[in-house]
């Protein structure tokens, strides 16, 4: 098993190197006692790109320890918020140097087109990074008034020690640098599982990890599969807090596990079923581009994609043939083309299920307006397939807001929702109403590093981004110094 | 089209070039002063003048404040997202960093400060400081606040627009950093006054602003005197904020013109009579050092400088002799600061000289114990070496008023009670320095004396993260740290109906 790969990139006559051990400690290893390994296939031609090493359990155990063992002396509280801000804009400043391989690397595991992942999932990433990197100095506790005569009281924000992340395969980078961003800054130690469909681009973060300068064993990444490595980490005994964005039944069992074994902090980030309201003063034009954002953008391979659109009568028809003429503009090609806007699905995996929707909407009866079609020739195309009342992108229509937001809040998901309306009471009563994390008025789907994210129900528990995500990272320990107080004793 | 300087160091510790320009910095370009003539600049280790450069007027200031004033409503201010407001932040900071070496000769020809000290301690705290200020800019928050279903009620920390800013001699280039930190990585715009007297690492950082991206008349940097610049920015009607670093009768002029000009928002940093209080349990070694520091770093010329020394009595023998012998050591160190080896260098003007010197011969003639120094140092330049005052009382004049120079004024004291009240006894609250290894007693003190700023088993230890400012008539307002986003925002409240019909 050779410890680096050269990956030749087709159309762009170049090759990318690309190790392929378990990033522990800062040095590339192979598994301690497996010879598993995980297959990164180019969804675009089915073709395996090259193979990496899949960590054990035993691997886990060497990766928690490292992990451990940094918080202990090198990270935690042995760093000061200058050193950890410092070395968070290194690794962002070397991710925009490198950004044109790494994206390239990301259109050929992932599939989503160069140039987005390029300015949109590499560029948020650096930013967000450097936006941790100056939350890092500034973690701010309270001094808090008792007796003035006797005790000084405040709370100490600390990092909660050695972290777990497992991030999915949609938006590989993206999703490290939201994980470990926060982390890092306010001092934990973490363990990266990326996911199996999409081990590669962690891989390379890593060599940037150690050429920014940070400690061995602050960050190290286990590429496993997800019953080996994320069940480990949910289960082991040494690791304080897990963080998962995945499905829901994925996070179901990570927090079962945390349950069961240490009582782990536990962040979930899960699926969603966000819906997307159209009122009849909407700029109908814009609504129809959202909406076509929502569902078409990566591949509709988003937590928050906004799968049901739900139009108020009086505009119905007008709004669905704009809507379709949206959608079909779109161009769906191998990432690497430049022309294309969205690419394949991941994997084979979800191709079938994918499919496996639109098979079973169609033999329900729905009727597909745009798509439905499957491709010939290689690669996991999935083209934005458009059901009236089915799955995939379903279009339902409502008379009142009332009604509007019963059907956006019947589900058992509560991620994103989103609404289009002119009428600035109405958004204000209906951003009120909707039960979601996120709730998009006249837009959708745009995130900003500096304002949270995360779902309600059961889309998930806790934040990411914004000054929020600094509370998931940090435990608070409060102080109670007594200065002047003596005690009676037997009371 | 101004002028510019260029300065040939060819010293036994840095070598180089520094070209500065010598004129105003107005709405990115370099101007002369429009009918105010010029100022020399000093090399206070030889008494020699360097350079001179273009002295400002109250019509430079105006076309100043207009360029202020357009950048503010179109390509700063809330036009200009937080993100790109610390993107710039930062670009200066690693620009400064880039140029290190010839920031610190720059400051210490102009200010005479240990060479290695202005790298240390002011360049590095400059760099940090802009740092730490470019991570706020996009993190400026308001609150959304729970009323009733009828109302989205909401707060914005909103830039104020055209800023003032003065500073001080004393740290020239670390003041730049703490006023245009967090001013611009708020939106404010900007319109600052270096100190006549050290202008130079002011107009070299004007040209790497250029450099750095920051959109024309976001800073404005304009040098000249306090009865002219100081005053037209006092008096400026679209001024809408002022922030003052300096004396404390020089605070009250620009308090009493923002009141009667527009009513402009003041914050000030002043003067102090700071307290070193050593209690018999301190740490005697470590107390004697942190109160050397405290009172002779910078040559005295510091706001918080620990100027009056409270020494238990059970100790006081013992710490005198040790105190004596460090000031001793830093005589024999005395001279130019771009000597290696050199520990204290000259006072920075001619006028501050004079100033000491007097209050020195005040403390001589008020009874006070001269027990080391008292007298300049060499022949030429403005040096003064390292003087101890004892057996002081506290109606005397070096015990009441800021000498702002290398000179201490040591105090015998038996109880805890009698040395905080000897301690408060003074109109100013800046800094208080407390030397214990009993914790209570530490934190007790601490919050029992009238300061904003206290250190407690240390001295002169700040920190970019933590607020600074003082108590009493040491000034108004806090810079650093978060809390200086709320010295540069002023708070609308937003108040939305969505259901309420009359």
């Amino acid at each position: 098993m050779p410890s680096t790969v050269s990956i030749n990139i087709p159309g762009l006559n170049k090759t990318i190197n690309v190790p392929t051990g378990l990033f522990i400690n800062n040095e590339f290893v192979a598994s301690v006692d497996s010879t598993e390994l995980i297959h990164a296939i180019n969804p675009a031609t089915e073709e395996v790109i090259c193979s990496v090493v899949a960590a054990s359990s035993q691997d886990i155990d060497v990766a928690v320890a490292a992990a451990r063992h940094a918080f202990k002396t090198s990270w935690g509280k042995n760093v000061t918020g200058f050193e950890r801000s410092r070395l968070i804009n290194k690794l962002a400043d070397l991710i925009e140097r490198d950004a044109q391989e790494l994206a390239e690397l990301e259109a050929l595991n992932n599939g989503k087109p160069l140039r987005i992942a390029r300015d949109f999932d590499i560029g948020d990433s650096i930013q967000c990074l450097r936006y941790y990197a100056g939350w890092a100095d500034k973690i701010i506790g309270q001094t808090i008034e008792v007796d003035n005569k006797a005790k000084l009281a405040f709370t100490r924000h600390e990092p909660i020690g050695v972290c777990a992340q497992i991030i999915p395969w949609n938006y590989p980078i993206n999703m490290w640098a939201w994980k470990v961003a926060p982390a890092l800054a306010v001092g934990c130690t973490v363990i990266m599982k990326p996911s199996e469909l999409t081990p590669l681009t962690a891989l390379k973060l890593s060599e940037l990890v150690r050429e920014a300068g940070f400690p061995p064993g602050v960050i190290n990444t286990v590429p496993s599969l997800g019953p080996v490595g994320g069940a480990a980490l949910a289960a082991h005994p040494d690791v304080d807090k897990v963080a998962f964005t995945g499905s829901t039944i994925t996070g179901r069992k990570i927090m079962e596990a945390a349950a069961k074994s240490n009582l782990k902090k536990v962040s979930l980030e899960l699926g969603g079923k966000s819906p997307h309201l159209v009122f009849e003063s909407a700029d109908l034009e814009q609504a129809a581009s959202w909406a076509a954002l929502g569902i078409c953008y990566n591949s509709g391979q988003d937590c928050t994609a906004g799968s049901r659109v739900y139009v108020q009568e009086t505009i119905y028809d007008k709004f669905l043939d704009l809507l379709v003429t949206k959608v079909n503009a779109q161009v769906v090609g191998d990432g690497l083309d430049d022309k294309s806007g969205g690419g394949p699905v991941v994997s084979k995996g979800q191709y079938e299920r994918v499919w496996g929707y639109i098979e079973s909407g169609k033999q329900e009866g729905a009727q597909a307006i745009v798509g439905g079609v499957k491709r010939t020739g290689k690669g996991f195309y999935v083209d934005p397939t458009i059901f009236i009342f089915g799955p995939v992108l379903s279009v339902g229509i409502f008379k009142t807001e009332e009604e509007a937001i019963t059907l956006a809040n019947d589900t058992n998901y509560g991620l994103g929702a989103g609404l289009h309306s002119n009428d600035a009471s109405q958004c204000m009563r209906v951003s009120s109403a909707l039960e979601a994390g996120t709730v998009w008025v006249n837009q959708y789907n745009i995130l900003n590093n500096n304002v949270p994210f995360g779902g309600k129900k059961q889309s998930g528990i806790g934040r990411e981004l914004g000054s929020y995500a600094l509370e998931e990272y940090t435990s608070v320990k409060a102080i109670h110094w007594n200065f002047g107080e003596k005690l009676e004793w037997p009371l | 089209m101004s002028g510019t300087y260029t300065h040939k160091f060819d010293t036994a510790s840095y070598k180089g070039e520094s070209t500065v320009h010598t004129g105003l910095f107005i709405g990115g370009q370099w101007v002369d002063s429009i009918d105010q003539g010029y100022i020399d600049v000093v090399n206070p280790a030889t008494g020699k003048v360097v350079t001179r450069i273009s002295a400002g007027g109250s019509k430079d200031v105006d076309v100043a404040v207009a360029a202020a004033k357009k950048a503010f409503r179109t390509s700063w201010g809330l036009h200009c997202p937080g993100v790109v407001r610390g993107k710039l932040l930062n670009k200066l900071a690693n620009l400064i960093e880039a140029n290190l070496d010839e920031f610190a000769a720059l400051e210490a020809l102009d200010v005479g400060k240990v060479l290695e000290k202005a790298k240390y301690a002011d360049i590095a705290s400059a760099i940090s400081c802009l740092r730490y200020y470019a991570g706020w800019a996009d993190k400026v928050h308001g609150k959304t606040i729970e009323t009733t279903e009828n109302k989205l009620a909401y707060t914005r920390h909103e830039p104020y627009g055209v800023c003032g800013q003065i500073i001080p001699w004393n740290f020239p280039l670390g003041m730049v950093a703490f006023k245009i930190g967090p001013a611009l990585a708020t939106g404010n715009t900007v319109v600052l006054k270096p100190s006549e007297i050290t202008p130079l690492t002011a107009l070299r950082i004007a040209d790497l602003i250029n450099e750095a991206g920051f959109p024309p008349g976001v800073v404005n940097i304009i040098n000249g005197y306090g009865h002219t610049v100081e005053q037209a920015i006092s008096e400026h009607p679209e001024i809408a904020k002022i922030a003052f670093t300096g004396s404390t009768v020089t605070g009250r002029k620009i308090l009493k013109a923002s009141a009667e000009s527009n009513l402009k928002v003041v914050t000030l940093e002043l003067g102090g009579k700071s307290p070193t209080i050593i209690f018999d349990d301190a740490d005697l070694e470590q107390a004697v050092k942190w109160a050397s520091f405290g009172i002779f770093f910078n040559m005295g010329q510091v706001c918080t400088s620990g100027s009056r020394i409270f020494v238990h009595e059970a100790i006081y023998d013992k710490f005198l002799e040790q105190f004596t012998a460090i000031a001793r050591d830093l005589t024999n160190k005395t001279g130019d600061p771009f000597r290696p080896g050199t520990e204290h260098g000259p006072q920075v003007s001619q006028i501050q000289f004079d100033r000491v010197m007097g209050y020195i011969e005040d403390g001589k003639l008020g009874g006070a114990t001269l027990h080391l120094g008292g007298e300049r140092h060499g022949e030429e330049g403005f040096f003064i070496k390292p003087t101890i005052f004892t057996d002081c009382h506290p109606d005397m004049k070096i015990m009441k008023e800021e000498i702002f120079g290398p000179v201490a004024a040591v105090v015998k004291f038996k109880e805890e009670a009698e040395v905080i009240e000897m301690a408060n006894n003074t109109v100013y609250g800046l800094a208080c320095h407390v030397f214990t290894q009993n914790v209570s007693r530490a934190i007790r003190v601490a919050h029992a004396l009238e300061a904003g700023n206290a250190w407690v088993n240390c001295a002169q230890m700040g920190e970019t993260a933590m607020p600074f400012g003082g108590y009493k008539q040491s000034g108004m307002g806090r810079e650093l740290g978060e809390y200086a986003l709320d010295t540069y925002t002023q708070v609308k409240a937003v108040h939305i109906n969505i259901g309420t019909r009359l």
